[in-house]
């Protein structure tokens, strides 16, 4: 029997949830808002919600004091870099793990995701003598592979999971059509996989235009990204909320719209495989 | 062609061994039938013959070649699975090209021989549906279609018609038979079903816990069943086995008699019982007869019009030129 659900449960839930989401969602939707107020506005107590000066100065100040493109340009080559990079390392390697798993294949997933747990500050300073050494400080390259590795351990993850609901029948099948190692992988597997490889792709974006210790530990003007950007607004001077709002809201602006857009594949991405 | 040897093939899963070695010749163009309980180990060793499992001994050979360690592609086998195992995202007529596709054969030549194969399998009109779009009946022949595009040296067959309802299960069953003979391909089935062993089969294969138990023709197996196992194993409604002092007055263990070489009267006979449950098909019709010599009731077939009413006392006699005799080994006598 399908459980009943009045009218009243309903709108309290829808209430709820509600509520949760702008709770969630407040400290972006402040930043939004405080990016169009005046300097002395943004720390007026008690604070102002919606009636305050609207203004585009901030956002013109910001626009002035930096180039906004160059940091755009260098957060998207070292997002979509280290995802793409990522995956490809990792599709074959969570092939081999869902499909001709070993006795350690559980273990070494753990291994891997263990490194997640490490603190990054504690491999920082091996990193940078590295980085030194290989003279690639400071440049997009070393970064995408930073983030790359950073992120691998997920995505190896999360295509795994996604493997594991392929039945084994059909790539089978693929090998009796003679197909081989490469044609399966490609023509295949990943055609197969591509719902949970598209929200695996949009995850590691995320997680990679986020991503501020390394980008601002190994980058000084040549490939700062967004995330730089950010930060060179809550420097010495003095602290200009208004001005950091801006900026903030111009970093996450790119990453949110995709994020809208693309919602329904990253839910279904992420519960993929709980229900079946 | 397709002749397989298989030379002292075996197959362990860790410290479990689920098929002892053993010997087996497939010859060329014959429709051979692996038949067993479940868990006999019929399908491995289908896979180990297709490559899809590593053997753990012995030698595989098609068509004298060692085939041991090449790997599935490069057997020149087609298989179908009892799941279909469709490519979801490809269109039918994509799913048949694959192994053409596979084979780098050229673009024009692979959509006369997929529009031959779906002509054959009556598929032409849902060539660009996929799978999802199909019913069971219809996935079934696009994985055939895409078995037989590639002109394999032989078909293997993993309980094909499983999952198909009974009344498709029967039509699918003649076109399997009505393709073998105007193929000429060598056919390697799995099931676990007797009847279409017996109906499909040149030579049948019965397996039990990874050993052969006997090979033969349908017929063959029927007539002389070389032990106990395979006497109650093929034939249906099964053969009565039956143990005790009717059997040792025929110097065995275990006497076999086939519910059709049984006759039934209600004035005399050999053996007394009470009838059971009967089961009228039309045609024929069945009786449980419990008898006194016996521990459990006897399948009889008798004639379709034939009525007993339950509880009524009959008299058996089986036919003694279609008796088995069987050893304390569970092995035929006679």
């Amino acid at each position: 029997m399908a459980r009943a659900v009045t009218n009243q449960r309903k709108a309290t839930n829808t209430l709820f949830a509600w509520a949760i989401g702008l709770l969630i969602f407040f400290p972006i939707l402040w930043t939004i808002l405080t990016s169009f107020k005046t300097e002395a506005q943004a720390i007026n107590d008690p604070p102002i919600f919606f009636f305050f000066d609207w203004t585009l100065e901030n956002y013109a100040a910001v626009m002035e004091r930096s180039d906004y493109a160059k940091f755009l340009w260098n957060s998207i080559i070292i997002a979509v870099g280290s995802t793409i990079l990522g995956v490809i390392i990792a599709v074959p390697a969570a092939w081999s793990m869902a499909f001709v798993p070993s006795k350690r294949t559980k273990d070494i997933l753990l291994w891997m995701l263990s490194t997640k747990m490490l603190p990054a500050v504690g491999v920082l300073y091996p990193i940078y003598l590295i980085f030194i050494q290989l003279g690639i400080l400071d440049s997009r390259i070393g970064l995408v592979v930073v983030l790359m590795l950073i992120n691998l351990p997920i995505i190896v993850w999360m295509l795994y999971t996604y493997f594991k609901e392929i039945p084994v029948d059909i790539l089978e099948a693929a090998r009796m059509d003679g197909a081989s190692l490469r044609d399966e992988i490609v023509h295949v597997l990943t055609p197969m996989a591509i719902p949970g490889i598209a929200s695996t792709v949009l995850l590691n974006i995320i997680l990679a235009w986020n991503e501020a210790f390394w980008t601002l530990n190994l980058t000084a003007a040549k490939a700062a990204p967004l995330t730089a950007f950010i930060a060179s607004y809550s420097s010495p001077e003095g602290l200009f909320f208004a001005k950091l709002s801006a900026a903030s809201t111009m970093a996450i602006a790119p990453i949110l719209i995709m994020g809208w857009f693309s919602q329904k594949q990253l839910v279904r991405g992420l519960t993929f495989g709980a229900v079946k | 062609m397709g002749r397989f040897v298989l030379d002292k093939v075996s197959k362990s899963f860790g410290d479990t061994e689920v098929i002892p070695p053993l010997d087996l010749t497939i010859e060329d163009g014959e429709f051979t039938v692996f038949v067993g309980p479940s868990g006999c180990g019929k399908s491995t060793l289908l896979r180990l013959i297709a490559g899809l499992e590593d053997v753990s001994g012995g030698q595989v050979s098609i068509d004298g070649q060692d085939m041991t360690s090449v790997p599935p592609a490069k057997r020149g086998l087609s298989m179908v699975f009892q799941s279909y195992a469709l490519y979801p995202h490809m269109t039918v007529r994509k799913n048949i090209a694959f192994p053409l596709r596979m084979a780098k054969m050229d673009k024009a030549e692979i959509k006369k021989r997929v529009d031959e194969a779906a002509e054959v399998l009556n598929l032409t009109d849902y060539l660009h549906r996929k799978p999802g779009q199909l019913s069971g009946g219809q996935r079934q022949r696009v994985a055939i279609g895409r078995a037989i595009v590639r002109e394999p040296s032989a078909f293997l067959f993993d309980e094909p018609l499983s999952n198909l309802d009974a009344a498709l299960r029967v039509g699918m069953r003649l076109e399997i038979s009505e393709m073998h003979k105007r193929l000429a391909t060598t056919m390697i089935y799995v099931t676990h079903d007797q009847v279409e062993a017996m109906t499909m089969a040149d030579k049948i294969v019965v397996l039990q816990a990874g050993v052969i138990e006997q090979v033969g023709s349908p017929l063959e197996l029927y007539r002389a069943p070389r032990n106990v196992f395979v006497a109650g194993f093929i034939g249906s409604p099964k053969m009565n086995l039956l143990t005790g002092p009717e059997a040792e007055k025929h110097d065995a263990t275990t006497i076999g008699i086939r519910p059709e070489h049984i006759s039934i009267s209600n004035e005399s006979g050999m053996w007394e019982g009470t009838v059971g449950v009967s089961e009228h098909l039309g045609s024929d019709s069945f009786f449980h007869v419990k008898c006194d010599a016996f521990e459990h009731p006897l399948t009889v077939r008798a004639g379709g019009e034939l009525q007993m009413s339950y509880g009524a006392k009959v008299f058996l006699t089986p036919d003694a030129a279609h008796m088995h005799t069987f050893d304390a080994e569970g092995l035929r006598i006679g």
